[in-house]
């Protein structure tokens, strides 16, 4: 039997007169990927900062794992297991690659009232930093500052630190936009990897990678869900080619 | 307490709130805008002061060193953005901080070494000079009223620049958006030149028209400054409206706070600020 | 800024001997002015603890606080209010009094303004401090302008015992340094620890440490409480040295000095400000020996300060000892390298993310 993780019931978030989320209800199930695509300014991000508490919703609610997480803290939401990655890379730029993970990880500590012992004598946290940084393919770039990487690397640091949190939920907002190629497809597997314990939401630009790797497809236009279901269905079904896909091309290019 | 004094405080109260609203929407204006925070903006007022106290004794009459003294209030606002502010919008707010109070500190010296340091009154226009009868037995001081008409009608003014046109246009988007204030086909050099030299301006103008009722002396500005901090974070940054209330609250308050606890009248604006950080962290009108 | 590089450690080490040598060599060059500059060192070393502190917020937080004096001074005046006129105080009661109205007038003004953000917490800061100094001001049981003498200084003696001499000048000079490198120590300590990395996590992506779990705000309070009580600790000392208070002592002009101490010695460096609070008392000094208008060549260093040397004397430092070659037995080449590459460039405004 498949459990429910996180469901959404007609969220909705308005900027003044502009709705960027029109009543949206998703659920996601364990072990899923649920992709989210849609046109710039669809509403994707927006729907993320919701989840993940850094907006509040003007109406709706968002349960996670059954419980009611509605406007609750980024913070709190984040120990309840929910990990999220940015769009526009957001990482420590003067930290180095693991004092980022380490950082990441370190929130998994009770609390951080500690301040005497050296930050890299706590053991669980630095192993598991250490390894994040493996996963995400960086432990070559360990003592290299966020700073001094490439745009690529940042992004998979970005990864990096959303796994040193050891989340069981991921929310990623377009891992893949800015990465090379080869990186795209290490992250993929990745995600692969990932997915046989975790269900993620993963919004993505990159078709071909949502193609392969999405269980369920929601398309948004104008902050309204326009098609959600099976990958095959959604993708094959008329309104989403004439309304989407058709630009998907285009829209890339922007 | 009888009325009379609650009147006259309360026109007091209003009276001194005008007058820091002057002050305070210039700040607000230079932050909202420019997104500039100005330490050195008390010291342009008691530069105000001074040169209208300098020039007074000059010419003989208040109106006219006013006249002569804005060109060089403006021409100081001008200088001082293009030299040195400039520098600055790409900087963090802490060296915007420490640049400016590196020019109160100049302000303060070239003060002491021209005008020196004793204290200066300016005397009332001779027609303003006298007072009117408010009740049977109460008198009112015509130049308190008359400031309290100048800045009443400078604000009506400026509200009019910021509703119906291109410059309010700019100051009401908030001009966060350089790509669209360009668009519009302005320059915005021009435009932060011309809002910091206004903002200068008519800071300066508060120290020339309040010389007369609260004399000239050395660190006027600073505890001006402060108070239009108060101002501002009561009202709102970068809201004109919000500038407007709060200085009326802040006066009000201050003037208050005076006959009621003289002890910690100075305290109680402060207290007024607590209050409302506290409920509202953003100020009330932002 | 965890670690610095060898070369400067060794300056620092250097420095502080000397420093601490001054009572020996001192008076060979300096004549009868040996006093004189023994009690300036001191008063030198005290505000490099409130400069110290403030680093901690403003450098290392990232809090642009010019409130700081505000704790320095309520201190000064919880020493001088709980001694009594024709006794000394005794230190074990007087000095945890200081501290603890420091802490708590650092606890209160730090709720109420640790929501505000940017330009909204500088004004607020200044505000809040500027209500203390009011207060001292016009209540004339604070003494009011003129400020309140005391006739003797704290006693430090255990059972009976004197520990320590406050009256003796040569005593407050080494309290002085010993509080100051244990103080400079401390934070290096904190620095490294998971408290400091929480907070120069706060200082670089506040929105990224909610996304991680953290509610910075309780960071940020322990932060700004931290540096309150520091700032008390130099406060109290400060006025153990004067042994006289007045209201200057809360006013939001000596915050900024200590903000531009912090400026001029390396933002977030911890030794610099150290190094600019000596550099700047020393200008301070230098310009009023010279003129009576000194601020007018301070004002000037200032501007000049911060148009052509935003990194201070830490950043010139830290340039001239990557010119040194480091000759480093531990395999760890990536590390120098990249952070030779990663120099923090002059600060640049952080847009505030939209919640
Ligand atoms: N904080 C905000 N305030 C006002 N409007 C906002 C805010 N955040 C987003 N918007 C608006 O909401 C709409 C949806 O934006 P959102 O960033 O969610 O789109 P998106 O689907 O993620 O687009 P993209 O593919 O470009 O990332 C846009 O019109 C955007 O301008
Ligand atoms: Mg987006």
């Amino acid at each position: 039997m498949s459990r429910t993780v996180l469901e959404t019931r007609d969220l909705t978030m308005r900027f003044g007169g502009l709705v960027a989320v029109d009543r949206v209800s998703l659920q996601v199930e364990a072990r899923q990927v649920h992709a989210i695509i849609g046109p710039n300014g669809a509403g994707k991000s927006t729907m993320i900062n919701l989840l993940t508490g850094a907006l509040r919703p003007t109406a709706g609610q968002i349960l996670f794992y059954g419980r009611d997480i509605t406007g609750m803290s980024p913070n709190r939401i984040s120990h309840l297991g929910m990990g999220r990655s940015f769009q526009r890379t957001n990482v420590f730029p003067s930290f180095t690659c693991l004092e980022n993970c380490r950082l990441a990880s370190q929130s998994r500590l009770k609390n951080s009232f500690r301040f005497f012992r050296p930050a890299e004598s706590y053991r669980q946290v630095t192993e598991r930093a250490e390894r994040a940084l493996e996963l995400c393919g960086l432990s070559h770039r360990r003592h290299t500052p966020a700073a001094a990487m490439s745009h690529g690397e940042q992004r998979q640091l970005e990864i990096g630190m959303v796994l040193a949190t050891d989340p069981r939920f991921l929310v990623l907002d377009e891992p893949m936009a800015g990465m090379g190629q080869r990186e795209s497809e290490t992250l993929l597997e990745l995600l692969r990897e990932l997915n046989r314990e975790y269900a993620l939401i993963l919004v993505e630009h990159d078709m071909d990678a949502v193609f392969s790797i999405a269980d369920v497809l929601t398309v948004m236009v104008n902050g309204a869900v326009i098609a959600s279901g099976p990958l095959d269905a959604v993708r094959n079904s008329e309104a989403v080619q004439h309304a989407y896909l058709g630009e998907a091309d285009a829209v890339e290019e922007a | 307490m009888d009325l009379s004094l609650f009147l006259i405080q309360t026109l007091n109260g209003v009276q001194y709130g005008l007058l820091l609203f002057l002050i305070a929407s210039g700040l607000t204006l230079i932050f909202g805008i420019m997104h500039i925070i100005n330490l050195a903006h008390g010291a342009l007022y008691m530069v105000g002061a001074y040169l209208a106290f300098w020039l007074t004794s000059l010419v003989g009459n208040l109106f006219l060193a006013i006249i002569l003294a804005l060109p060089i209030a403006l021409m100081m606002g001008i200088l001082i953005e293009r030299f040195l502010i400039r520098h600055l919008y790409a900087r963090a707010h802490l060296d915007q901080v420490l640049l400016t109070f590196g020019l109160i500190l100049i302000f303060n010296a070239l003060q002491s070494i021209i005008w020196g340091n004793d204290v200066h009154s300016v005397p009332v226009p001779e027609w303003l000079n006298h007072s009117v009868a408010l009740t049977d037995n109460l008198r009112y001081p015509v130049y308190r009223l008359f400031i309290s008409g100048v800045c009443i009608t400078i604000a009506i003014g400026m509200y009019l620049l910021i509703q119906r046109t291109r410059l309010g246009m700019i100051v009401r988007a908030g001009a966060d958006d350089r790509e669209m204030v360009r668009s519009l086909g302005v320059n915005i050099n021009r435009v932060y030149t011309l809002v910091f030299a206004a903002g200068t301006a008519l800071a300066a103008f508060a120290g020339m028209i309040a010389s007369p009722v609260s004399s000239v002396y050395p660190g006027m500005g600073e505890s001006v400054l402060i108070l239009a901090f108060v101002v501002v974070v009561i009202g709102g940054i970068g809201s004109i409206k919000g500038a407007f209330l709060g200085a009326l609250l802040v006066g009000l308050t201050a003037t208050w706070g005076t006959v009621l606890a003289p002890n910690f009248a100075s305290a109680a604006v402060y207290a007024l600020m607590a209050i409302v950080l506290l409920f509202k962290p953003r100020g009330l009108f932002a | 800024m965890l670690d610095i590089p060898k070369s400067i450690r060794i300056l620092l080490l250097l420095l502080t001997v000397l420093l601490a040598c001054y009572p020996l060599w001192g008076e060979f060059f300096f004549g009868d002015r040996y006093e004189y500059y023994l009690q300036k060192l001191t008063f030198m070393m005290l505000l490099a603890i409130l400069a110290l502190s403030l680093d901690w917020l403003v450098g290392i937080t990232g809090m642009v606080s010019i409130a700081q004096a505000a704790f320095f001074g309520v201190a000064g005046y919880t020493l001088v209010m709980l001694t009594p006129e024709f006794a000394a105080a005794n230190v074990w009661v007087v000095l945890p009094a200081a501290l603890v109205m420091a802490a708590l007038a650092a606890l209160v003004i730090g709720l109420l303004v640790i929501r505000t953000h940017g330009i909204f917490f500088i004004m607020a800061t200044i505000a809040f401090s500027q209500m203390l100094y009011y207060l001292f001001h016009d209540a004339p049981f604070f003494g009011g302008s003129d400020g309140i003498y005391m006739f003797f200084r704290p006693e430090v003696s255990i059972g009976g015992v004197q520990l320590l001499n406050l009256e003796d000048r040569q005593t407050r000079f080494f309290i002085a340094l010993v509080s100051l490198v244990a103080i400079y120590l401390l934070l290096r300590v904190m620095l490294r620890a998971p408290f400091g990395r929480v907070l120069r996590g706060i200082k670089e992506n506040e929105t990224r440490m909610r996304a991680l779990g953290y509610n910075p705000l309780f960071y940020k309070l322990a932060a700004f409480v931290i540096a309150g009580t520091i700032a008390g600790y130099a406060g109290f000392l400060y006025t153990v040295q004067d042994a006289f208070v007045d209201p200057s002592a809360v006013s939001w002009t000596l915050s900024a000095h200590a903000l531009v101490m912090v400026i001029l010695g390396g933002l977030g460096t911890l030794f610099g400000p150290v190094l600019g609070a000596f550099a700047f008392e020393w200008l301070h000094y230098g310009f009023s020996n010279v003129t009576r208008h000194w601020e007018l060549p301070l004002g000037i260093v200032v501007i000049l300060m911060v148009l052509l040397l935003p990194r201070g004397i830490a950043g010139l430092l830290l340039d001239l000892s990557n010119r040194i070659p480091e000759r480093k037995p531990d395999p760890a080449p990536a590390q120098g390298k990249g952070a030779a590459e990663a120099k923090p460039p002059i600060r640049e405004t952080t847009k505030e993310a939209r919640p």
